[in-house]
Order: C-alpha cells, then sequence, then structure tokens
C-alpha cells in the first residue's frame, strides 16, 4: 500500500485510538466520525487497554498470500474492557489452544511485509494473558520471533 | 408502479470454464434470454459484476457487453455489490421497469474468476481492508468466526454444516449446468482438507465461471414474449456492517432479516407460504443463518433442516434446489441472477427431475460480503 494510507491508520493502529460517543456511550474502533448506534457526531477520542477476551475464533489454514508463512495461525474476535471489538491474530500459543471466552493482552506486533521491498506492517495480536511461562514460553516467543524476521 | 414480471431466462454452465472470456459468458446468457423471448431490442442493461477488474482487468462493462451483444446504443451499466451483484442487478431492472421509464429490461450478472487473479485476496476485498484483511482475514476465515459464533450460541455442530454440503449436492447431482454434478457424504465433507477451521474444503462453494441473465418487462406486455412469466411480488435490499467486529450478533445476519422481512411485506406473503427458495450458501454455515433470519427455520434451529430433510427436494421448504453456491458453482456476480432463473424455471414447471411440483411462490436471497448486503426476491407463478 502506498505509505500515506498505512501512516493514516497510524492512530488506531499503533495507540489503539477508538471513538466513544458522548451521547450513547457506544466505543467504536476504529475511530468514526458517527455513531453507528445513535448517529451522534459527539464522540471523544480514547485508548484502550492493552487486554480483552476472545468472543469467536478460527485457525486459517489456507492464507493470503502475505501470510503464507505463519500458517495455521489463530484469528479471533476480542472485546476490550471498554466494549471494543477488534479482529487480530492470536500468536505465542498452540492455536488449537485458543478458546472463545480466554483473557487475552495486546501486544504490539509486525503483522505482515508487504512483498519484496514493501514496508513493514505494525499493529497488535493478542496473547494468551496467562501464558505457561518458563522455558515453554520462551520457546515460543523465538519461534514467533523467527517467523517474523523470516 | 407497474406489475413486473421476468418472461425469459439464459444462463451458461458453471465450472472452469477456460474456453470462455468474460464476453464469451455474458453474450451466451444474454443471447439466450433474447432468444426465449424473441426479441431483438432492449431499452436498457444491468450487469451484475463484483470485480471483473481485479479478475480479468476489465472495467467499463456496460458499454462492453452492450456492444458484444450487438446491442451498442443503449444504455447499459454495471452494478457492484460484491456477491450480491445479480441480485442487485435484478433489482434495478425491476425498479426501471416498475416506475415506467423502460420496458424491456436485461437484468444480467457475469463473472470470469478463473484466469489467473488471486481470487482469495481478491474475494477479500468485499470484507474490511482496514481491520479485518489487515489481520490476515480470508473470506472462509470470516464466515468460520460466523460458524464459531452459531456453534457457541446454538449447539451447531460440523456435522450439521456437513449436511447442508451433502444435500445441495445432492440437488445439484440433478442439474444438467452445475460445476459439480455429484453426490457427497458427510464423511467426505467431514475429512476435507481444513480451509479455516471448522470450514473445510467441502463446505466451501468453488471457483467458478458463469453467466445468467433474464429480461423483466411490465406484466401487461408479458404476452408478447412468453405464455408462462414469473410475477415479481417483492424485492427488497438491506445493508449491514461490513466488519463483522461491528455486528451485535455475529451469528445472526441482520441485512438478510431485514431485506426477507421487506420483501414479504412488499408481496403480502409470509415464509410459510414459499414454496421453493435459492439462498446465499457461499458456505454451509451460510445456508443455515440465512434460512433462520428468512424465517424457515426458527432460530437456532435451522441446523437440523438439512439433516432431516425439511429443506431438500420433496420437504417442508426445498432450499437450493439449483445445487446451490456449493454445487451449482459461484461466479460472484452471476449469482443472484441464476437464482433467479433457477425459480423462473421452477415456478413455470420447467426444472425436470428437480421440480418443486406446484410452487406458486419461489424466494431468492442473495448477499454481499459476510451480510453485509442482501437482497431478497419473491416470485410468484401466474
Amino acid at each position: 500500500m502506498p505509505s500515506p494510507r498505512y501512516w493514516r491508520e497510524i492512530p488506531s493502529r499503533y495507540r489503539l485510538e477508538a471513538t466513544r460517543c458522548g451521547d450513547c456511550g457506544r466505543v467504536s474502533y476504529p475511530p468514526r466520525r458517527i455513531c453507528p448506534e445513535c448517529r451522534s457526531t459527539d464522540g471523544e477520542t480514547i485508548e484502550l487497554s492493552h487486554e480483552g477476551r476472545v468472543l469467536t475464533y478460527t485457525v486459517v489454514h489456507v492464507p493470503p498470500d502475505d501470510f503464507l508463512m505463519e500458517a495455521p495461525y489463530a484469528l479471533a474476535v476480542v472485546e476490550t474492557p471498554e466494549g471494543a471489538r477488534m479482529m487480530v491474530q492470536v500468536a505465542d500459543c498452540d492455536p488449537a489452544s485458543v478458546e472463545a471466552g480466554m483473557m487475552v493482552a495486546l501486544e504490539f506486533r509486525l503483522i505482515r511485509r508487504e512483498g519484496k521491498g514493501g514496508i513493514l506492517c505494525y499493529g497488535y495480536k493478542a496473547v494468551p494473558a496467562y501464558p505457561m511461562g518458563g522455558e515453554a514460553e520462551a520457546e515460543l516467543r523465538s519461534k514467533e520471533s523467527e517467523v517474523a524476521h523470516a | 408502479m407497474r406489475e413486473v414480471a421476468i418472461v425469459a431466462a439464459g444462463m451458461t454452465h458453471f465450472g472452469e470454464l477456460w474456453g470462455a472470456s468474460l464476453r464469451d459468458l455474458f453474450v451466451e446468457a444474454a443471447q439466450g434470454a433474447l432468444t426465449a423471448a424473441g426479441t431483438d431490442h432492449l431499452d436498457a442493461i444491468y450487469v451484475g459484476n463484483m470485480s471483473a477488474g481485479q479478475f480479468v482487468g476489465q472495467e467499463h462493462l456496460g458499454p462492453l457487453m452492450a456492444d458484444h451483444l450487438g446491442m451498442a446504443g443503449v444504455p447499459s451499466v454495471r452494478v457492484e455489490s460484491a456477491c450480491a451483484s445479480g441480485g442487485v442487478a435484478l433489482r434495478t431492472a425491476f425498479l426501471e421497469v416498475a416506475s415506467g421509464a423502460s420496458d424491456l429490461v436485461l437484468a444480467a450478472g457475469v463473472e470470469k474468476m478463473n484466469d489467473g487473479a488471486d481470487v482469495t485476496a481478491i474475494l477479500a476485498t468485499a470484507s474490511d481492508q482496514e481491520t479485518e484483511v489487515y489481520h490476515g482475514a480470508t473470506f472462509p476465515g470470516l464466515y468460520a468466526l460466523i460458524a464459531r459464533a452459531h456453534m457457541a450460541a446454538h449447539g451447531t455442530t460440523e456435522e450439521d454444516l456437513a449436511w447442508v454440503s451433502v444435500k445441495n449436492h445432492r440437488h445439484g447431482a440433478l442439474n444438467e449446468r452445475a460445476q459439480f454434478q455429484r453426490e457427497l457424504t458427510t464423511d467426505q465433507v467431514l475429512s476435507s482438507a481444513l480451509v479455516s477451521e471448522p470450514l473445510r474444503l467441502l463446505h466451501c462453494s468453488p471457483v467458478s465461471d458463469g453467466a445468467a441473465a433474464v429480461l423483466v418487462c411490465p406484466l401487461d406486455q408479458a404476452s408478447k414474449y412468453t405464455d408462462h412469466p414469473v410475477v415479481i411480488r417483492g424485492t427488497a435490499m438491506a445493508t449491514a456492517s461490513l466488519a463483522l467486529t461491528d455486528r451485535r450478533d455475529m451469528a445472526f445476519l441482520d441485512s438478510v432479516a431485514a431485506s426477507g422481512a421487506r420483501a414479504y411485506e412488499m408481496a403480502g406473503i409470509g415464509p410459510e407460504q414459499v414454496d421453493v427458495a435459492e439462498v446465499h450458501d457461499c458456505f454451509s454455515i451460510a445456508e443455515i443463518c440465512c434460512i433462520e433470519a428468512l424465517g424457515f427455520a426458527p432460530l437456532g434451529e435451522g441446523r437440523h433442516c438439512a439433516r432431516t430433510g425439511e429443506t431438500a427436494l420433496g420437504g417442508r421448504i426445498p432450499v437450493n434446489t439449483s445445487g446451490g453456491l456449493k454445487s451449482k458453482g459461484h461466479p460472484v456476480g452471476a449469482t443472484g441472477i441464476a437464482q433467479a432463473v433457477e425459480l423462473f424455471e421452477q415456478l413455470t414447471g420447467a426444472s425436470g427431475d428437480r421440480q418443486v411440483h406446484g410452487a406458486e411462490f419461489g424466494l431468492a436471497q442473495n448477499m454481499g460480503g459476510t451480510g453485509a448486503s442482501s437482497v431478497v426476491h419473491i416470485f410468484q407463478a401466474v
């Protein structure tokens, strides 16, 4: 994508900025000018917590070309304590261990790289809020790092 | 508004049609409809097409198709609503005729998907690029998220999903224009390759080439073209958020329910009066969600219908007698019109081994993306 298109999305992608409606309280992520619930234009910008809960999930086995190296990977809809919902990958765990209701932390990660010589695209991935710890966790993190830098 | 009828239909075989180009497909289907009606003039053309620009690098389809149909000069425009483009083309043609602006309009749909393009990436452009595709979502992935949500809410199982594919292939085996004219077993579905859990290859509609076309005119002029017109009693469209994350309930397709409710109201009937239906089974879970949203099954009960045979030929409400998107094929822009072709034939008694005997009302439901747009038409035999 051209860099201005990437740059425009940085507030929501890097800082998890969202809009809270001043009238009905609905939180929209990414930010919106008009509340989709009540059409109010009285919204305030907030930053979402870096945590949430998995609402629904899948494991993608046949990915788009940009994600070929990562499949199979878990993809989930996560809800933050503010009530915002976002689609994120669930990393640092066996994709088969992801389940609805699971608590996750949101961590800033490399999401994709655009073809040969394209820009590196960052954003958030979810990781289990209660990781296994110790050597097993360290091993998973090094694998993730290998994939990200492959 | 004037009463509007379909008076003729044309359609290509659906499948991997390496010998046919985008324009070849359109011309075959459109000429089929013109020949059936015995006419060589048109007031307007609507071409339903999702993404020829990405699939084959061709935009500006309206004049291109008019020209190749030998109709240069006729107003012709391409309409787009992702996989609901065909349904929207029919609705637009209906509105033009109902308003009195035109008397004979061709509503067509066409898609050429097998020409070497990156189909997964192109289809994904019908979902939210910034919040879904950016993170690695694919279309099967998004419907897999819907499936998991439906499983959690209603206890739907992988076997329930498999039965939808089995039922639709049983129908498609009887359709000589279907891409896959063969039956499947639940074991075959449940042992096919995983695409995005819990969806497997045989839960997914295929990548297809094809075109379909219908001619619409005022009902009081229909006798010029046919002895067996089919009246369009209801037409409605509704939208919902593109992004799944913005939906209140990911297991329920609001746009399908809203378009269905508006179409039922316009037609003055309810779901219990529908004799045969074509719904948008791009993935097996989609058929379950659609029959629930359209009132053919109570919420949470749709998962049983394929297995019990309620939605099979001979059942309470036969759904996707054509084989559906799963077995007949899904050339995305053509699908909405192909549904209308199937129902035109059902309501005129021309469906052969797939005939639903005595069918009076037919319903077609066509949707784009993960249900961000949905179009419903209700047809009546006269």
